[in-house]
Parts: C-alpha cells; structure tokens; sequence
C-alpha cells in the first residue's frame, strides 16, 4: 500500500507540472489581447502598448513562463492583468463559494440517488419503480438555468422565503446568511446531479441483482437484506464511486451557470471574467487550482475503490484500467 | 493616432459656473417626497458594470466610473447628473486674458479620507497622474495642452496651457483629487468625497460608508453597498425581493411591465448619451462612397428598430450629438427612411443591382438583433449583409486597432463624442479636412457660442456625408424602490452620486 500511495502521488505531480505547461501555451494560443480590457475606445496605440508593458504581456514567451513557474514553486498564483489583485486570495474567497456549495449539492444527490436508483431497479416492477426511472430520464433533460429560474420563481419571488441571488458580502461571518442564500443553488445543482445519478445507481443494482453471487447467498441461507449488504453494496458501489468522483469534479468549475443564475461570486464566475478579459493569471490560477482538485479527487476516488474492491489493488488508477 | 485633434469635448455650460451652487445640491434627481427618512440608512443599488479595478487612470472601466466618481474622489469640478459643469474642490478660478492661463484657488478645509489636508500639490500629483506615460485615462488626449502646472501656495494652482482649449474646465471633471501620498490605487483609495471605501469583494460587492471629515454636506445615508451581476434577469430578481433598492441602468426593456404596473416600484426615463451606430469603414469600398453610405442609411427604419429592441423608450437620432449636448439639432430628416431613394442612390452610385459587405457585430446586447434587423432591411434593396458575431475582445483588436472591417456595430456612451469624427485616423476613417478643421477651431474658439456654431457646422456636415449610420439614441432606465429618492435619473457618463439618496424608514 506505500508503495502505491508513493507511486500514485508521483503520478499525481507529473500530471499537475504537465497540466501546468498545456494550460500555459494553450492559452496564449488563444486570439486576442489582454491589454484590451485595460483600455477604452479613443486609446492611443501609446496608451495600448503601455498598458501591454504594464501587465508584462509584451514579454517574450518563455521569459513569462519561467516567470510563472517561479511564481507557482513559491505557492504564489501572481497578480491579476485587470484588478491588480493577488489571485490566491481572490480563489480562497471564491471556494468559500464553491466548495460548500459542491459538497452540499453531492451529498444531498447522493442521499436522493441511492435509496431513488436501488428502488428503482429493486421495485422495476412496480409503478413506483418504473415512475422513478421515468422522473430521472426527465431530470437528465431539464437545463440547469431552467430548473434554477423555476426554483426562484416559486422560493424567492413568491413564497419569499428564500433569496432570489446573491452571497453576504462578509461571506461566512454570518453564517445563517450564507447558509440561506446557498439553499436554492445547492438544491438546483443536487436535482439535476441526482437524476444521472440514480441511473448509474440503478444499472449498477440491477448488475447485482441477477448476478450469480447474490443468489448464492440466498441459496447458501443469507436474507435479501443480509446478503445485499454483505456482497451486493461493495459491488455496486465501485462503479458509482468513479461517476461519483467524475460529477464531483465536473461541479466544481460546471456550476458556472448556477453562479450566474444565483448571482453566486464562485470559482467558474471567476473563470468566466477571466477568459472574456484574456486576464491570463486569473485563468490559470482558477484553473491549476481547480486541476490539482480534480486530480485529489481522482485519487481519493481510487483509494476508496481499492479499500472496497481488493481485486484492483494490483493496479495504479482506479478500476478504469 | 494624433490625439491633438481629439482636444474638443468642448462646454458650453462653462458660463454656469458663475451662478456658485452649493456642495451638494443641484444633482438628485428626485426631491424626497414628503415623510420622513432614515439618516442612517444603507441603500443597496443593483449595477450590471462591477469595476475592474480601482483606478480610473488604470483601465477601471466603467464600472469604477459609476461607484467612486464623485462618492469617493472628486475633481475640481463636477459634472452634474444635468449635464452642467460646477465648481467642487475649486472655490474659484481665474482665466488669464490670452485664455492660455488658468488660476484655481482651492476650497479650504478639505481632506483626504486617510486625514491627510488637500493641498495644490495634490491636484498637480492629480493631473500628472492623467498625463503619465502609463495612464489609461480616456481625457489624457484631450488635456494633453496642459505646458506647465504651478503650485506658487497651499491653496493655489496654476495651470499653463500650449494653446487654447475651451473645453479644459469640463475635461477637468474628470480628474480625480488624489492624495498625492497614496499608495496601490488600483484596489485601495484616498480621495476627499463623502464615502470612504470600504470593502470591495471582487465578483460580488463593493461598499462605501459615509466619511465623517467630509467638507460639505454628509451623505444622506449611512452606507451604500453596489451588488454586481452579470445577468440582468438576476438583478431584476434581486429588485423584486427587496435585495437592491435600486437599478443603475435598466438593460432589460422585457423586464419593464412588471415594475411599471406595481406600485411599489418606479420606472424613471432619463436622458443617456449612448449611441447605437453602424459605423461604415468609411476608408473601404464601398463604403468611400458617400451615395452608398447614404443610401445604407436611408434602407434602414431606425424607427422600427428602435420600437422592436425596446418598446417604447429610447429615441431616433439623425447625428452623433444626443439632446444633451449644446451643439444638439434635430436631423433625423437627414437620410431618413427612404427606400425608393436608396434605391437610387445605389444606381446612381454603380450598385443597381446591390453588393455584400460583412457586418462584424459584438456578441452581446442589442448588436445581435440589431445586425439581424439591418439584414432583412437591406436585403428589400438588393445588399447582402454577412453577420460575423466576435467577442468585444476580437472588436477591439480587429476594428478598433488594425481598422479591418467593411462596417460594424457599436455603442458609443459618451456626451460630446461629436468630435471623434474631427479625427481621420479614427476607426471609422472618416476623413472630411473640412471637418477637422472646424473641430480644431471649436476648440480654440473664445466663446461657448463660438464653438457651438462651429461644432453645429460638424454636426450637419457628417449627418449629410452619412459617416456613420446612428441607429437610435438609448433609453437610460433608473428602476428604484419607492422608498428612495434622490438618486440620479441620466447616470451621465456612468457616474451615479449616491450621496443624495434618502430611503424612508
């Protein structure tokens, strides 16, 4: 088990400094200027190019990169183009957004899909069953922005019980505040995840039901309930645990939409800036640090796998391979 | 680009500044109606323009222009929500008889919010700070006549100009007072206005509280805190429960009927400055030909246009100049809508049997819709409009520096923006030596009336010449709570003085 921690967690390094290279020249590839945010129509092609000087992107190439590099070794994420901002702080603040948000919005999909997906596979028959299914197809077609206008509608403009957007200014000074005004976006974020969710749930019990192990438990005298527990969860559960670490991942930038309905100051609203303003060190901040969470992600995704499956201990990542 | 030729945003309201006004008056927009209100309120206003950083010589945008203009910093004049130019940190001022000298006495007692005392060397920190090599400042061209600045005393400020440039008071408007100590300007302050700032969290707010050391008269409320959002449907929302007391500039004329036909809300109509043009590249073919520019203008119902992008509000234009400024006439009947003589006049010109062009068109609102209308209009008279949709960015690098383009759309914001078309070097290229000649001599002309004659003449002239196509003039839409008052309704410029504003308790 060291030896794989060691192994996987040099695999982890490697793809963070390659991840950090692609990000760096795929970026500048990208048409356009980022002085162009700085200056406003009836600049003077003197005013442009001091403020390309300004921000350090009349450089050459390599120069700005080593430059970057240096900074990254430090555990700085340097200085944004356009607020002149450190962008360290400014991610810090946004995934006091983000990742409550993320975290609430999975575990309260995990607590709908599960018992929904088991149900649905284990009472097929049933109308109930079929209907869950059926709900979940729907879920999988409703537009995120859609479900989060109708939820306002109904919550905010309404009823008035909850706001309609926005996030304290002061953050998490005031708790109650942050909590409420996150109610909706997780809500919104936790039904769309669930309802793909609970199809992986239920194709995953349905695979254990009619395998041949469990109905040699019942044979050999284990109850349904018994026998579920003890054999057909950990089965199931592998595959579900990957989707899990994929929707979790894809949520922390993927929410960008909800941030915009909600008027949430999250981490893809500040990609979003960053990329209509070319402001390159914002964007490859949000995005090394949104990199290395994926990456954990993946990891911890596959530890848990391993420790519930020793049949993929022999393996470096997950049972993908 | 000569900037010299750009020196005319020229006032004709100069001659106001001898009816002396008091601190803080002249600029709300509504009186508080009766009642009583709360001294210690906090007003929350809703804006669609967060700033991108905090100095406005450093590529702030407009968004910085909206928060601190005249809240945080003022200049030694200030342009009021009416468009008037009024004395502020200047008590008084002196113009030398060649009308190259200008002497400003500074009002006494005034202070930055660090504590520190207003002095002239501030406000010749100030001006510099807009003159700089690195500044981003979009009056540095215009006050780039400034030879010399002088401090002979605390309180005194001599200013020498290169030649005569009738619109130096009001170009000064624009030039904050900063303590001339201050450090990181771009994400702290230190200006003398009646809030100091107090947090900004980028993505989400900014808010300022009231400055108890102010000079003049306090604010009219505690705290103000400006809520940004990047889609207007979500301010509304935030409107409707009560989370924003007010909306800066209402950019959703669907949104409307539900705050006209409720009580507890009203809809203000004011006057804006923003221009919707279809700039033709007036230096590409076909485009050099005046016929086919007039011809383009003239197959166009502004009028329908305007109705189909927002109902009722907003009005036609026939010319660069918005009603606001001096220089103002009606020429809506020039090249208006026509479509028998834009016929003719496209034979006339070689074009009987039409052309194509490609109408490079930003990707955001109402440059879709508008480049959609244009197509089908030009369409009935034998012109095929290619739409390419860029990003403001790709505007920026392909229009504006590099001039590669056949036509575009593009909004233009500013008052006295007229005299752009002075300069040939322009984006839209359009080149009359004529006309730049009458800018340059606006400029330098010794009366306000003198340079609203001349400047009357520009107006005319490029309307004739259809250098550009001026779809329509945009509303500028106050949406606020019925609880407030006096907030400005023409958010001139982007500027929005919060200091007036009274909220009932």
């Amino acid at each position: 088990m060291a030896r794989y921690l060691v192994r996987r967690l040099a695999f982890l390094a490697v793809s963070l400094a390659l991840a950090s290279v692609v990000l760096f020249v795929l970026l500048r590839m990208l048409p356009g200027d980022p002085a162009n945010a700085l200056t406003s129509v009836g600049a003077s092609p003197e005013q442009i190019a001091a403020a390309r000087h300004a921000i350090g992107s009349d450089r050459p190439l390599p120069e700005q990169f080593t430059h970057w590099i240096g900074q990254l070794a430090s555990g700085d994420l340097g200085t944004s183009f356009v607020s002149s901002l450190p962008v360290g702080p400014e991610v810090a603040a946004r995934l006091d957004v983000t990742v409550p948000l993320t975290l609430a919005a999975f575990v309260l999909a995990v607590l709908i899909a599960v018992p929904a997906g088991f149900t649905a596979a284990h009472k097929r028959h049933t109308w109930y069953g079929t209907l869950l299914s059926g709900v979940s197809q729907l879920g999988i077609a409703i537009p995120v922005f859609w479900l989060g206008m109708i939820l306002i509608a109904v919550f905010a403009l309404n009823a008035g019980w909850l706001p309609s957007g926005g996030f304290p200014q002061d953050g998490w000074d005031d708790p109650a505040e942050a909590v409420r005004s996150l109610v909706l976006p997780v809500v919104t974020i936790a039904l769309v995840m669930s309802a793909s969710l609970i199809r992986y749930v239920r194709s995953a019990t349905l695979d254990v039901l009619g395998s041949d192990y469990l109905r040699t438990a019942r044979a050999l005298g284990s109850s349904f309930g018994g026998a579920m527990r003890r054999h057909g969860l950990r089965n199931a559960s592998v595959p579900v645990i990957s989707v899990l670490g994929i929707e979790l991942a894809s949520t922390l930038l993927g929410a960008v939409v909800v941030e915009s309905v909600y008027a949430l100051p999250g981490l893809g609203s500040m990609l979003a800036t960053g990329i209509a303003q070319h402001d390159y060190p914002v964007i490859q901040g949000v995005l090394f640090v949104s990199t290395l969470a994926v990456l954990v992600i993946g990891f911890v995704a596959d530890l848990v796998q391993r420790i519930i499956d020793p049949r993929l201990r022999g393996r470096l990542s997950g049972g993908s391979r | 680009m000569s900037t010299k030729k750009n020196v005319l945003f020229g006032t004709a309201t100069v001659a106001a500044l001898a009816v002396a006004l008091t601190a803080c008056g002249g600029s709300g927009g509504t009186s508080a109606s009766g009642g009583t209100w709360d001294k210690d309120a906090v007003v929350n206003i809703g804006s669609l323009y967060e700033p991108q950083n905090l100095d406005n010589t450093a590529g702030g945008g407009q968004g910085v222009t909206e928060a601190l203009n005249g809240n945080v910093y003022e200049g030694l004049f200030r342009l009021t929500d009416d468009g008037e130019v009024e004395k502020l940190l200047a008590q008084d001022y002196e113009t030398g008889a060649d009308g190259l000298t200008y002497t400003f006495t500074l009002r006494d007692g005034v202070k930055f919010h660090s504590g520190k005392e207003l002095t002239s060397e501030d406000v010749k920190y100030s001006l510099e700070k807009v003159l700089a090599d690195d500044s981003q400042s979009a009056r540095k061209g215009n006050l780039e006549v400034v030879k010399d600045i002088a401090t002979p005393d605390k309180r005194t400020v001599k200013i020498t100009l290169s030649k005569k440039s009738i619109s130096f008071v009001y170009n000064l408007s624009y030039v904050w007072i900063i303590n001339s100590q201050a450090k990181d300007l771009k994400t702290t302050e230190d200006g003398t206005g009646p809030y100091t700032l107090n947090k900004w969290t980028r993505g989400s707010a900014l808010s300022l509280n009231r400055f108890a050391d102010y000079w003049g008269d306090a604010a009219a409320n505690k705290q103000v805190v400006f809520h940004y959002y990047k889609d207007a449907s979500a301010l509304n929302n935030a409107l409707l429960t009560n989370a924003v007391d007010v909306v800066t500039s209402e950019q959703s004329p669907d949104a409307l009927e539900q705050f006209k036909s409720n009580g507890a809300y009203k809809v203000n109509d004011g006057n804006s400055t923003t221009k919707l043009l279809l700039a033709f590249n007036d230096k590409a073919k076909p485009f050099t030909d005046v016929k086919v520019r007039q011809a383009v203008s003239a197959a166009i119902d502004d009028k329908k246009l305007l109705e189909s992008v927002w109902g009722g509000y907003g009005k036609q234009i026939g010319s660069m100049v918005p009603p606001t400024d001096p220089w103002y006439e009606d020429l809506t009947d020039v090249n208006a809508y026509d479509v028998t003589k834009a016929k003719k006049l496209l034979s006339e010109a070689g074009y009987a049997k039409g052309f194509s062009f490609t109408l490079d068109t930003p990707n955001y609102d109402p440059h879709p819709t508008a480049a959609t209308f244009i197509k089908s209009q030009l369409a009935k008279v034998g012109i095929t409009v290619k739409i390419n949709t860029i990003t403001p960015d790709e505007w920026y690098t392909k229009v504006y520096k590099n001039h590669d383009f056949s036509a575009t759309l593009q909004e233009h914001v500013n008052d006295r923006d007229l005299v752009w078309y002075g300069n040939p070097d322009f984006y839209w290229g359009y080149d009359n030596p004529q006309v730049t000649r009458w800018v340059e001599q606006a400029e330098e002309a010794s009366s306000t009336a003198g340079q609203t004659e001349l400047l009357k003449k520009v107006n005319r002239q490029t309307a004739e010449d259809a250098a550009s196509d001026w779809l329509y003039l945009y509303p500028q839409i106050v949406v606020a709570n019925d609880k407030l008052s006096g907030y400005p309704l023409n958010g001139l410029n982007s500027q929005f003085f919060a200091y007036d504003i009274k909220k009932k308790g």
